[in-house]
């Protein structure tokens, strides 16, 4: 087990630095960025001198070695266009969008698992059939499209819920909803498949045999196994939340890590989108890391070498 | 697959739905009633035909400019069925062959194959999109190229595990004790039988790149105006929602139709080619 952790460990690692290289080289690879910042009178020596202050004009090896060394270290230097440190903006935005993610992850598990596995129990009928509806519109509907209708029909017309911003309670239904709905769709239909496969298995029908009652069957023999799958895809789950939450962040003017990046990009503000994307590998990495241990831990069957 | 569902025919209505999309793309400059970038600054944000005030010149409305919206919606399919065909088929292609070399060769190149692979796919494909759309400029190239990229990597996953379970089979040690090269190994052995695969992971991926296009036109990271495409569509009909709220309504509808039929045919070819894939 140790070694398989350290294994994984490694993996990460070199999958992080592999990213980081590659976020550094498309950052810089076309447009300077000081055309965006500098304003338009600005003269050659005005560019000279904002590109040796930003060490903009340095080699691009050693540039990404230092913005490597730093990155380790949590500077991410400052924001291009907000003229404050990468970190500050980070530590501002990321609990919000862990909030956000908190929130919708919470809805889509609370809906999914029920719905799911009713839908497999009860295979063909109504509850199936919501079910699939459900899922099959959440993986169909242009999240930023239900956003913009639920503006407009829950916010605007019925006036039950606010439209967008940071808040109470009320302010996380929308986005939260919205968000939550796809990456639901995945995890539930995973889920039944999932189930049905299990409910075939000699074990539940063993389990039957001795006389369990169907309500043990169930959820003490059959889900447990299901699991399995849904728990490998919880990374790819992830990873979707987080590349939606961007759409969902701008619709819903929610201050958060995916609008951060959005207003970053089509600011060309190097330092803040290399941070970002970075912080949001790291996050999927562990993400990814914690679901391969928790794997080993649910299944004994599997050993890793 | 526990679940054997006796459905051997494909599903009429999603086939019908994506038949008349595809027809519609192709015959948009014949099938619309009307020029999709003609401005009509007297029928600005007309109704749909239905409504107080609608007329059978523009079937359902006009959007801020007064361009026809039904023209636009059609001619809009144009860039939803390229983005959508022409991406997962650049995918398919770069994710199979790294999954059949990285598999063949195992070792070091296929360990760094794979690495790369696992890297790709902890990067949000919506970041560098928008990534690509700043720093060369928004257009259909750098959304095909920038979905495509991050993209193979979920098929590259899939066909390198299918590779490395062919590899132990014997008609393999056959074929290298004949002196097969390794090309015609992987060319002539390994990729028919992957194929069934990547031909369902490609086809139930379509819908998902037709919404990822979307959501980028909508984020103007995608097909820049004029261009009818209808993330933008619904992008542009955002600020007059609560009055003319048919310009953002019908692009939206016009994705979930198409986008629901072709997961539907995907599920279908799945279960007919690939039973084993599960749900991916």
């Amino acid at each position: 087990m140790r070694r398989f952790l350290a294994v994984r460990l490694v993996q990460s690692l070199t999958t992080l630095l592999l990213l980081s290289l590659a976020v550094f080289i498309l950052a810089r690879a076309t447009g300077d960025p000081l055309s965006l910042v500098l304003p338009m009178a600005a003269t050659e020596e005005d560019y000279t001198n904002a590109r040796r202050y930003l060490g903009l004009d340095r080699p691009l090896p050693e540039q990404y070695l230092s913005f490597l060394a730093k990155a380790v270290s949590g500077d991410f230097g400052t924001s291009l266009r907000a003229r404050r440190p990468v970190n500050e903006l980070l530590r501002e935005r990321f609990p919000n969008s862990l909030k956000l993610a908190a929130f919708s992850m919470t809805v889509s598990l609370l809906v999914a698992f029920p719905l799911g596995v009713a839908a497999a129990v009860r295979r063909g009928t109504m509850v199936d059939t919501v079910a699939k509806t459900v899922a099959g519109l959440g993986q169909a509907l242009p999240t930023f499209w239900v956003g913009i209708v639920l503006i407009e029909v829950v916010a605007g017309r019925l006036q039950w819920l606010p439209a967008g911003g940071t808040g109470g309670l009320a302010h996380y239904v929308l986005p939260g909803f919205t968000l939550g709905w796809f990456v639901l769709a995945g995890l539930m239909r995973l889920l039944r498949s999932s189930v049905l496969d299990v409910l075939d298995a000699d074990y539940v029908r063993t389990a039957r045999a001795k006389g369990a009652s169907e309500r043990a069957v169930i959820w003490r023999h059959a889900l447990r196994n299901a699991l399995i799958p849904v728990v490998t895809f919880a990374g790819v789950s992830f990873a979707i939340l987080v590349t939606t939450a961007v759409v969902v962040e701008t619709v819903f003017a929610w201050p958060g890590m995916g609008r951060l990046a959005y207003e970053a990009i089509t600011g060309r503000d190097f330092p803040v989108i290399q941070a970002v994307v970075l912080v949001t590998g790291a996050v999927v990495a562990a993400v990814n890391l914690t679901v391969d241990v928790l794997y080993v831990w649910i299944d004994p069957r599997i050993r890793y070498g | 697959m526990a679940e054997r569902r006796h459905v051997r025919r494909p599903p009429l209505l999603p086939v019908a739905i994506i038949v008349v999309f595809v027809a519609v793309a192709g015959l948009a400059g014949v099938a619309s009633p009307a020029d999709p970038y003609a401005q009509h600054l007297r029928a600005r944000l007309a109704p749909p035909i239905w409504s107080e005030g609608g007329a059978w010149t523009h079937p359902l409305g006009t959007d801020r400019l007064g361009r026809d919206l039904l023209s636009r919606i059609l001619y809009g399919a144009r860039v939803s069925l390229a983005a959508g065909v022409v991406t997962v088929a650049l995918a398919g292609a770069i994710g199979g062959g790294v999954g059949l070399v990285a598999g063949y060769f195992g070792g070091r190149t296929g360990a760094l194959l794979m690495r790369v692979t696992d890297a790709t796919l902890a990067f949000p494909i919506i970041l560098l999109a928008l990534l690509l759309a700043v720093t060369v400029g928004p257009s259909f190239t750098n959304v095909v190229v920038a979905i495509a990229l991050i993209l193979w990597a979920r098929y590259a996953r899939v066909i390198y595990g299918e590779v490395v379970s062919l590899m132990e089979r014997d008609f393999i040690a056959q074929a290298r004790a004949i002196g097969a090269s390794p090309a015609r190994i992987i060319a002539f052995h390994l990729f028919p039988n992957t194929a069934n695969t990547l031909i369902v992971l490609v086809s139930l991926q379509v819908g998902y790149v037709i919404i990822v296009e979307a959501a980028l036109s909508f984020l103007g990271a995608g097909i820049p105006p004029p261009t009818p495409a209808w993330g933008s569509m619904i992008a542009e009909g955002r600020d007059y929602i609560t009055s003319a709220w048919w310009v953002s309504l019908f692009p939206g509808l016009a994705i979930l139709l198409v986008v629901l039929a072709f997961n539907l045919v995907g599920d279908w070819l799945r279960d007919v080619l690939d039973p084993r894939l599960g749900q991916f």
